[in-house]
Parts: structure tokens; sequence; C-alpha cells
């Protein structure tokens, strides 16, 4: 009978390939159980890292659970020491420095970490032919050099105050990851670090899995099994949260308000830097107008974006640098004062034309503006600019596209854009501002040239002083209200939805990339379940 | 039989080097820059210099078709080259992925045959009765349902609602064993979604060819010759009314393979489709031309599958040749 053989093959087919795979994929020797609730934690992330190799970019910002760097940040992102027994010292005028490493600190397969493995990982990033995206933020290294097992020292081109903010990138071993290639090695997906967690397995496109090292050098962590399952789309991160499957998970604002009255579980906000912007391109007759950018800072009306698109989970900016942070420059904010706007451009001479949008000297003020297309909170921060801008009579034609067809216009046209890192306010704000990087890849977008700028920018990061450099970096915030070559709208907060198991959770100040250990599990190894 | 399967394997060859030179002339006119997906956020802050840099270091900047000639020859010779978005040699990509997306597409490929001729056969022998009115308007229904939108319905019901099955993912996520009964119990969601998603074509192919048959001479000659309804059913009615549907088992297999694709994303299952899509949006040339060959193969080796089906079924069909 055909129907049954059909069937009987079909069934045969099945069970074969469910034994090969099954067979193929177990790990026998490795128990499931053993552990209790309270001390195994799942949670869903909507981004999977591309590699969990250092030498190519991973973790660069710390805190990568598997491995550490010489220096970490806590909760306020104060530098701390982790692999370096103690902050830097710096010497010649702030191009040198030398870090003291900690003693008795092992890579999880026993072997020692020593200084040799620093100077490996940074050399190998440094190296052309490593494909690591983030090398130019090491730029000012001229050279790393090791002095005896336990000492490390580097040079610099120029002084650089934010260096030590740098060296929380992880260490690699020069055991293992020195003997393939750095691009494609096995080390890139089966990695060997010094840090709190282990990886056990990492099922692409599903899962990674950690359980507790027992050697880590700061004790070991009492969650001892930590899951964090790959899910990219946002109901269904929901979803799964719902059924129980997870135990926390990030979530859109819109999904993480259901939550609100679950007793269960508690929304964390996590501050960040996370700011969405609109670029001003200088070489554009109307955006690139002194009068038309001030009109369009005091136009735009921050708080109704934080209100309507964020849902209250945001605040406004006014800058790169968020309202809440120290380095943040205190009566430059802005409010959303339209009659202010109209007045600039009258003034200016932008007068109203027929169709009520402002003409001066026969141009028309009107440019494009584009926007990552898919990008459902960058179309409707854009929207709502153009409709804010409308308001004052210039007239904003939203667009979108890829990078790729956005990039080439980007010295004309305006970009919604978003960036943050709060490490240090030299991060940001060097690649955004300085005149020397005008068009320089994706840096300073905007060709933003402004001398007073360029200056302060240099000074704060040469200076050593942290006055010196909170005054340097008031004057780029003040001067950015005299001539905004951006229109900073909102700094956005991630949401973060968690059972009450554990005690001690907090979230850390989050850059503009989620990065695998954003979220409260950014220190995982200190929570502790509750009893 | 056996030379017709000769001649198709002969007449592959070529097809998959036109395929995979179309992948690279596709791949290399589209606008989509590799290294700037190789980068991902932190091109968004190197310099342009270390963005040359990668360009020249990843090879892209070669003509295309040095580039298709390079990957060719070292293919034939076993090296698939390095997956560029994924930092992995191209081999250790499929391999650590294929099996788990070829397990959710025979089973639900099985799925969709079982329950079609389960359904398709009483339908076809009562038309226009309720079983037959409920299917039908049922299938014509699914088929304009999204897979991933049945996904979610399902992992809604069975996973929020009722409880009764995981969520999503190939074992439970807090598991790092890989057990028969993790994974049987995780394929059960995806693979009947996936298997339901096709179900309408071959219901619909069932219940038309088993409804022609019973009209047709042979039948009616078996059924005049009082042989019982069971033997006229099945011996008969469902031998001749099931050809269409082996043309159809094999011209289904590229609509499964972007439906698995679907289903895949939504149930965080392993396998190859979020490789696909990574590798396509990317333009990871040498991942994206492995892949392509693989989903050629598939549909190639579907067609003759079903031939050899059909021939098989039906001796009145010869091979061609």
């Amino acid at each position: 009978m055909l129907s049954r053989s059909i069937r009987g093959a079909a069934a045969a087919t099945l069970a074969g390939t469910l034994a090969i795979t099954a067979a193929a994929c177990s790990k026998p020797g490795e128990s499931a159980g053993g552990h209790g609730a309270g001390d195994s934690a799942v949670v869903g992330i909507a981004y999977e890292p591309e590699t969990l190799s250092p030498l190519l970019g991973y973790g660069k910002d710390g805190n990568s659970k598997i491995f550490d760097g010489l220096l970490t940040f806590d909760e306020e992102m104060t530098l701390k020491p982790a692999l370096a027994a103690e902050l830097p010292e710096v010497g010649d005028d702030g191009r040198t420095y030398t870090y003291t490493l900690r003693e008795g600190v092992k890579f999880s397969d026993g072997k020692p970490f020593t200084s040799k493995d620093v100077v490996f990982t940074y050399k190998t990033i440094l190296d052309k032919k490593t494909n690591n995206a983030s090398k130019t933020e090491l730029d000012a290294v001229k050279d790393v050099r090791a002095e005896g097992d336990h000492k490390v020292v580097f040079t610099l081109k120029y002084p650089y105050a934010p260096f030590a903010e740098r060296t929380v990138l992880p260490i690699a071993p020069e055991h293992v990851a020195g003997r393939q290639d750095v691009n494609s090695g096995a080390f890139t997906t089966e990695p060997v670090g010094t840090g709190p967690y282990i990886l056990t397995g990492w099922s692409k496109g599903e899962k990674l899995s950690f359980k507790a090292n027992p050697r880590y050098w700061g004790g070991e962590p009492k969650v001892k099994k930590f899951t964090m399952a790959i899910i990219k789309d946002d109901d269904v991160r929901a979803t799964r949260l719902r059924a129980g499957d997870l135990d926390g998970a990030i979530l859109p604002p819109n999904l993480a308000k259901t939550f609100k009255d679950d007793g269960g579980r508690t929304t964390y906000a996590a501050r960040s830097f996370d700011y969405r912007t609109v670029t001003l391109p200088t070489h554009n007759k109307v955006a690139g107008d002194t009068d038309v950018r001030r009109a369009l800072d005091v136009a735009v009306d921050r708080q109704a974006m934080v209100d309507r698109i964020l849902e209250g989970a945001g605040k406004p900016a006014y800058g790169p640098v968020p309202t809440d942070s120290p380095w943040f420059a205190k009566g430059t904010e802005r409010t959303h004062d339209l009659a202010r706007a109209k007045k600039i451009l009258d003034e200016a001479g932008w007068k109203a034309g027929a169709d009520g949008i402002r003409v001066k000297d026969g141009v028309r003020a009107e440019f494009p503006l584009w926007y990552l297309s898919g990008d459902k909170l960058r179309q409707d921060h854009a929207l709502a600019y153009a409709s804010d801008a409308k308001k004052a009579g210039i007239d904003i034609k939203t667009q979108a596209g890829t990078w790729e067809v956005i990039m080439p216009r980007m010295k004309h046209d305006a970009v919604l854009a978003g960036g943050g890192a709060p490490g240090d306010p030299d991060f940001d704000q060097y690649a955004l501002l300085q005149s020397s990087l005008a068009g320089d890849a994706f840096n300073n977008m905007a060709r933003y040239d402004n001398p007073a700028v360029d200056k302060a920018l240099d000074d704060g990061r040469r200076s050593g002083e942290k006055a010196d450099r909170k005054a340097a970096y008031d004057t780029v915030q003040r001067e950015l209200v005299k001539n905004p070559g951006y229109t900073f709208l909102t700094h956005i907060d991630h949401l973060y939805v968690v059972d009450d198991k554990w005690s001690g959770l907090t979230t850390q100040t989050e850059p503009h990339d989620h990065g695998l250990a954003s979220g409260p599990w950014w220190n995982v190894e200190d929570w502790t379940p509750k009893k | 039989m056996a030379r017709m399967t000769g001649r198709r394997i002969l007449f592959a060859a070529p097809v998959l080097l036109v395929v995979t030179f179309g992948v690279f002339a596709v791949a290399a006119a589209s606008p989509f820059d590799p290294v700037k997906a190789y980068a991902g956020t932190a091109g968004l802050t190197a310099s342009q210099e270390n963005l040359d840099q990668l360009r020249a270091n990843l090879g892209v900047d070669q003509p295309l078709v040095g580039r298709w000639w390079h990957w060719l020859t070292s293919a034939v010779t076993g090296d698939l080259g390095d997956s560029v978005v994924m930092r992995r040699p191209v081999a250790d990509v499929i391999a650590e992925r294929l099996g788990w997306s070829v397990l959710l597409a025979v089973t639900a490929f099985v799925v969709a045959i079982l329950l079609g001729t389960a359904l398709g056969v009483p339908a076809a022998r009562r038309q226009g009765g309720r079983l037959d009115r409920a299917a039908s308007s049922a299938a014509y229904t699914l088929e304009a349902a999204p897979a991933f939108w049945l996904g979610l319905l399902a992992m809604w019901l069975f996973a929020l609602k009722l409880g009764v099955l995981p969520a999503g993912g190939l074992t439970d996520t807090a598991s790092d064993v890989i057990t028969f009964g993790q994974v049987a119990s995780h394929l059960v969601l995806p693979a009947a979604v996936l298997g339901v998603s096709q179900l309408p074509w071959f219901f619909l192919y069932v219940r038309q060819g088993v409804a022609d048959a019973l009209e047709e001479d042979p039948v009616r000659g078996a059924r005049a010759r009082g042989l019982s309804e069971r033997t006229v059913l099945l011996g008969h009615a469902l031998r001749s009314g099931m050809l269409p549907m082996l043309t159809l088992v094999g011209s289904r297999v590229p609509e499964l393979i972007t439906g698995a694709l679907l289903v895949e994303t939504v149930f965080s299952w392993p396998g190859i489709a979020a490789a696909t899509v990574q590798a396509a949006t990317a333009v990871d040339f040498p991942l994206l031309a492995a892949l392509t060959v693989l989903a050629t193969v598939a549909v190639l080796a579907g067609n003759l599958l079903s031939d050899v089906l059909y021939g098989l079924a039906d001796p009145r069909v010869g091979f061609d040749g």
C-alpha cells in the first residue's frame, strides 16, 4: 500500500534524524539537575553577539561576564580595579599608564594570567590584520609592554585623559587565542577568560549558557547557572516571560507596561546615555544657518516626545550628556518655546511665504531628514520633529533608508542619528563635534565646525584634572546652545522586567549599544537568592 | 529510473554553477555593504581608515568574477571559506544548524501529508458534507494566514493559556543538555505550525484528486463489480487520486524552506534560518553561496523525488528516458 509505505519511510527518516541529531549534539557526562530554583537565572535578550572574542570587539565597554578587563565600572560608572590590583599610575604628563596586575588570577582552564596576556590582547587588537571594527578607540596607544609578570606599561601618542576608561576591555589568554586564526578561530565561539562565568554552550540563534566560575578571583557567584535566551521578537519575549520560561527580559515601553501590576515581577528602568538626535549639516543652506538651528532647538517639544513616543521612559536631551549626569552643564536646558523660535527666524530675515513656509534670499526653509528604515523609534522621532518644525515655518521632509542609502547624503541631508557612551564625555563628543573628523565615516556626521568647541574638546582629553575637564565640557555644551549643530531630542531609558527571586538588583548607566551585560544582570555575579 | 536520476544529477551541476554565480552577482549589485554589516554598531564610531582596512582584510574589494572563482575552486576542494558575519568557518556554521532545520522541515512535511490525506479522503467521499465544508473553508483561511502569525497564535494558546507545551527553543531554556524527550516536546509546536501552514495545499490536492478518481471508470467499474467500499477507496481511488499530491511534494520544498525561516525565528529554533537572513543582509558571500547551493540542491532533489514517486505509484508514467 502506497500510503503505508510512505508513512513508514517518513517515520523511519524522522526517527533516524532525531536519533542522529540528538546523539550528535548531546553532551554526555553533564548533569542537568542539582540546582535549586534560586541559583539559576534565565533572561531574554534581543541581540546575539557575532563573536565572543574580545580581540574582535566583544565586551570592549567592560562587563563581559566571561572575561575581565584591567579595570571595570561600578554602578555609578566609576572605575575600579579588576585584573589590575589598583588604578593605574599616570606619568609623563598623561602619556604613560602603568598597571600593576592582581596576582594569583587564573584563566578558567587553570593557566595563570600574566602581563603577557595583556600585551598580547592589546597588540592583537591593534594589528592591521585583525578584523576589529572598534580599534579606533585605541588610537592613542603608541606602545604596550610588560615589565615582569605583573606590570604593564602603556605609552600614548598624546596625553589622553580617558585612557583608563578604555582599559575595561577584556583580556584574552595568549596560550589559547594566540595559537589560532584571530578572525575565525574556535576562540571566537569557545572563549576562555578569567571572569565570573564560564560559557558552557552557545546554541546560535537560541541561547548562551553559563556556569559560575568556581575559581573566580572575586569569589564564586551565588547564581550558579545563568542562561541568556536570544529572542529577537519583542512580543515573543514578553510571551515567554509571562509563561514563566524566562526570569527576566528587556522589553520596549509598551510591553513593559503590561507587567506593571504583576506582583511577582519588578520593572527596572536603566538610565542611559542613549540619545536620539538630528544632524544639521553645515553644508546645507538651511540646516547650516545658525538662526535656523537655534530656532529648531526651541521649536521642538522634547517633553512631548518623551511622553508620547517613549511612554515616559526617558528624558529630554539637550546634548550628548544626559541631564542627570555629573558632566551635564546646568543651565543649558532649553524649554519648548514656539513663539521664541518664530521670533528668532523673523529677526534673521526668514519671512513666511504664501504656503506658511519661510523664505530668505530666495531660499525656501526646507531640508530632508533621513531615518533608518525599520526603526520605529527613529521614525517616530523624525515625524514628531518634522511636525514641530512645520509649526515654526520650516518644511522638513522625512525619508526612510538604509545606511548605504543615507551615508552618501550625510553632507547635505539631515539624519536622525543615535549614540551614547557613558564611559567618558570624550568618547561621544570628540567624534561627534571635532571639526578635523568631519565626514570621516560616521564621525561628525553634521560636519560641525566650531573652533571654540574644537579647543574645548582637546583640552578635555588632554587635561588630567577633573575640574579642568568639567570646565572644558561645560564650554562644549554652552557652545552647543549658541550654535547647535545637532538638535538633541531624547535620552532613552532601557526597560527590563525581572522576577522578584533575587536580592541586590540594580542597573548600570547604559550605552546606546545593548551589550550582553546590559540590564539588571550587569552584576548577576553579585545576586543572592531570596529565601 | 536510474538513468533519469543520473541525468538529473548531471544536469544539476551546471544549474548549481549558474546559481552560485548568480548569488555573487546579485550580492555584488546589492546596495548592502559587507563592511558595515561586519562592523555593526562599532562601525558607527570607526574611522574611515579602520573601515578601509577591514574592507581589504575581508577581501570584499576584489572584483566579482575573481571572488566567485576563488570561492568555487576552494569549495570544490572542500574548503567553504570563513563566514564573515559569524566569524566562523562556513562548514562549522552549517554543520551545527542544518540538522535541526532538516528535523523541523521533515516533521512538518510528514504532519502536512498525513493530515492532508486523513482529511482529504473523507472530504472527497462526501463532497459538500459537514467535514468537507469545515475543512475546505479552514484550508482557504489557512492559505492566507502567514506562518509567523500562526506561530504566535499557537504559542499564545498552548504555552501561555494552557501551559502544556514549551514556547520556544530546542530544549528548556535553563537546560544545557539536549535529550530526545526535550527536543521532541519542543519540536511539537514549531513542526505543527509549519506543517499546518503547508496543510491546505495537500488537503485540497488530495480532496480534488480522490474526488476525480472516484468518478473515473476503473473506480466505477470496481464499485459495479461489488468490491467493498474500503477496497475501492484505498485500492483504486486513493492510488490514482494521490498522484497529483506526489508532484506537490516536490514543488512545496521551496515553500517549506521559506516557511521554516519564519517559524524558526518565532520559536527561537536554532536552525539555518537565522543564519540565512543574516548572511543575506550582511552580504556574507561564502555563507550565502553555500546556503544557496544547499537550497538549490533541496529543490532539485524535491523535484526528483516527486518524479520518482510518481513513476513508482503509477506504472503508466514512464521515466523520462
